[in-house]
This record gives C-alpha cells, structure tokens and sequence, in this order.
C-alpha cells in the first residue's frame, strides 16, 4: 500500500490552520471536479482531494494522521504501525459526506476497519432486509469506429453484494454487453438485473453505462453528426471535381461544385452515427491548399496566373491592392 | 460470462414521465419541479401528470444533484454553472474543428 500525502495533495504546509485546509479543498474541489474538469485525471484528482480532506478537516483523525510525520514519501510502500491510533476514536462524527466507499486502500487501513461507516449511504434507499440490489453506475469509452458498426465490449466491474450477516463485499464481475449502433457522448444504455445483487428475495439492480467517445485522428463529433475537414487544391475548387472523402463506413466519392471556396460546408448525408431510429450526417468543410512552388517552371506559372486572371480578395477590406 | 443482456438505450428519442426520471435519477419529485422552477429542466407539457422530460435532462439533473453536494452549490447556482458548461462544451467544439483547419498549414 502506498503512503499518502495528504498535505501535499491539498498543496498546503504542515501547519495549515482548519481554516486554510478548508479554503484548499474548496478551490481544488471546484477546480477538478469531474462534470467541470473534462481532462482524463480530473475524476481521481477530486476523490484524492476528497479523501485528503475528509482526514484533515477533522482535527482528530489529522492528529493521528499527523503521528506519521514528515518522514514518509508520497507513494512509499506503506503498513500502518500496529496500535498507531491508542487514544484516538474516530466514531464520534466528523465525516463528511464524501462518499466513503471511494477512498483509497490508504484511508481504508487507517480510518475505514472500525465502523460500518465506510458503505454507510449504499443502502440508505432500500433499508428494510429484503431489497432491491443497487443500480451501478459505469463510464465506458469507445471508438468512433465501434459507436458507427455496433460493439461487442469486454468490461470488468466490482460489483457490491451482501452476504448472510448482511456485510458489504465487492467482487469483480466480467461481463460481454453489445452495445449498439449508433450510441453517441453522454447516451445511457441500461443493463436489466447486471446491477449489485438483491438481498433475500430482492431482485437485482441495473447496471447503466455512460458512453464516452474517443477522440479520433480526424473526424470531430457533434452530437450525431461527423465534422471532417478536407483539403483541396486551387484548380480542384475552381473547375470543380470529384474526389475521394474518408467516412467511418469506407470511403465515398464527393461532387465538389466549381469555384468552390474555402470554408464551404457539404453534407454526406447519413453518414454520422445512426441509430435503428435516428440518423446522423458527415459535413466536409472544404480548405484550399495552395501547393508551394518548388521550380522556377512552378514561379513562373504562378506569375502568368497573377497576369492572366488579376484579383484582389481584400477588395471587402476596403483596400485596393 | 453472459451474452444475452437485456438493455435499454436511451437516446434523444426517449421520453419520461416524472416517475420513471425519479427512479432512474433517484431523486424525489420535489427535487424534479424544484430543477423546473429554476429553469434547469423544461419538460413538455403543462400538467405535471403529462409531462415529459428527454434523456438530455437526465445528465442536467445528475449534474445538478452532484454539484449541490460535492460543491455545495444552491440550484439557481447550478443553473448558472450548466448554461456556462453547455457554452464552454460549444466553443470546445468550435475550437476543435478550428485546430483541425490550423493544423493542415503545417501538414502541407
């Protein structure tokens, strides 16, 4: 088990007052929460500061905490040494309303074997004996690719069940789920019974699975529509032409009109994340590229160009040349 | 391992009524028509027995539940902070098909 700074985590001295341990976490919570924070670590930030917090913002468990003293490293293998805590009881209140179950192995061997405390809210929904099993919640990130075709995905979860003297247990559960075509950022998909077991004759909870889509080289997402930008050349976009464009079902061919510009927007339609019901679109946004000249032949037919088709695009600028 | 699970997908074609967004939020329908009067959610129709929320409020209110208690944040702030996220999430995307474009300069 690794040691944990918690200081270090809430970026604060030793000899922080409540007051200013109290100020840390408020800043950090703000600043890495998950539905705020979209970088990949935002979400293990925020329980780290959580945990952080749940032992410093209480003056006794961060007396105890403190006995270890300065001499342990952030991330230096760990065993709390028998009897640490003679004198101290951590039941009398003080917790916040963090949840608990969430905290590292680390808190758990110092504060979390005593008390029941540490799954206390899992079950605050269906506390008669016979219940209905928890809904679980999961995120689960997949591909452009898998979300266009349809997936079959592996996941492992730790599922929560009771035993016959009614103690909190997680076992990991692996699971083949087929997710669908079609399922965009944010969609939910329920799992009928894949949730923590019921207790008696309670039957099982669901399981519902957030989707994440991961970003791709080069198509962007809105909603379910693809964005692609595509490069074309000068005399592509000027006489027109027909060229090839990536789609996430193989490559298509794109009509593109004559003196076509910069910036124009086609749509290939269908082309995005459709579901059985709902359909989505590709749009092509069109970037001239100008080849540069790598000859004095190649100069030279862009100074007969400049000649034979004179034009000033800065004309709208209000300039003249 | 298992195969054949039963699942439900829910996607913008999806409509609740106040019950079943209760029981898959796990709120209590007070917390729903406070998020209503607050603007957060506006589901269709005018009598609360027909109305109908679509699954975009269902990440409205999971975010609103969560910001109340990880932020301790009152409702008209949650309000503030999920129009503020939906524009920051819109420039995101506008921002990206941008970078797209930038980086075909280099590409060249």
């Amino acid at each position: 088990m690794e040691f944990k700074d918690y200081y270090a985590i809430l970026g604060i001295e030793h000899n922080a007052t409540q007051d200013e341990v109290k100020r840390a976490y408020r800043k950090l919570a703000r600043k890495y929460h998950p539905d705020i924070n979209k970088a990949a670590d935002a979400e293990q930030r925020f329980k780290e500061i959580g945990e952080a917090y749940e032992v410093l913002q209480d003056i006794e468990k961060r007396a105890a905490y403190d006995k270890f003293g300065t001499n342990w490293q952030a991330g230096e293998e760990f065993k709390p040494p028998p009897d640490w805590d003679t004198g101290f009881e951590f039941q009398g209140g003080g917790y916040t309303q963090a949840d608990a179950s969430q905290f590292s192995d680390f808190f758990e061997s110092l504060f979390g074997g005593r008390s029941e405390f540490s799954h206390r809210e899992s079950f605050e929904e269906h506390p008669s004996f016979y219940g209905r099993g928890q809904d679980l919640h999961a995120k689960i990130i997949i591909s452009l690719e898998d979300s266009f075709h349809g997936s079959k995905q592996t996941l492992t979860l730790q599922r929560p069940s009771v035993d016959a003297h009614g103690h909190v247990f997680t076992s990991p559960h692996t699971l083949q789920v087929t997710i669908p075509k079609g399922v965009t950022e944010g969609q939910r998909i329920r799992l009928e019974g894949q949730g923590g077991s019921g207790r008696g004759k309670g039957a099982n909870g669901d399981l519902y699975l957030e989707i994440t889509l991961a970003l791709h080289p080069y198509f962007t997402v809105d909603k379910r529509d693809l964005m692609l930008t595509l490069p074309i050349t000068p005399w592509e976009a000027a006489l027109g032409a027909t060229v090839q464009v990536p789609t996430l079902g193989g490559t298509v061919e794109l009509k593109i009109p004559p003196n076509a510009q910069t910036g124009k927007k086609m749509r290939l339609k269908g082309r995005g994340l459709c579901s059985a019901k709902v359909s989505g679109d590709q749009y092509v946004t069109l970037a001239i590229m100008t080849p540069r000249p790598k000859s004095s032949e190649d100069r030279e037919l862009y100074r007969k160009m400049a000649e034979a088709m004179p034009f000033n695009p800065r004309r709208h600028l209000g300039v003249t040349a | 391992m298992k195969t054949d699970i039963q699942y439900t997908v829910f996607d913008e074609t999806s409509a609740y009524c106040l019950k079943d967004l209760c029981r898959l939020c796990r709120v209590h329908a007070q917390f729903i028509h406070d998020l209503i009067d607050e603007g957060i959610l506006s589901p269709q129709g005018t009598d609360p027995r027909d109305w109908r929320f679509g699954a975009v409020e269902i990440k409205r209110i999971e975010i609103s539940v969560r910001l109340q208690k990880d932020l301790h944040i009152n409702l008209a702030g949650a309000a503030l902070a999920l129009d503020l996220l939906e524009e920051i999430e819109e420039l995101r995307s506008s921002r990206s098909l941008l970078e797209q474009f930038h980086s075909l300069e280099k590409r060249d």
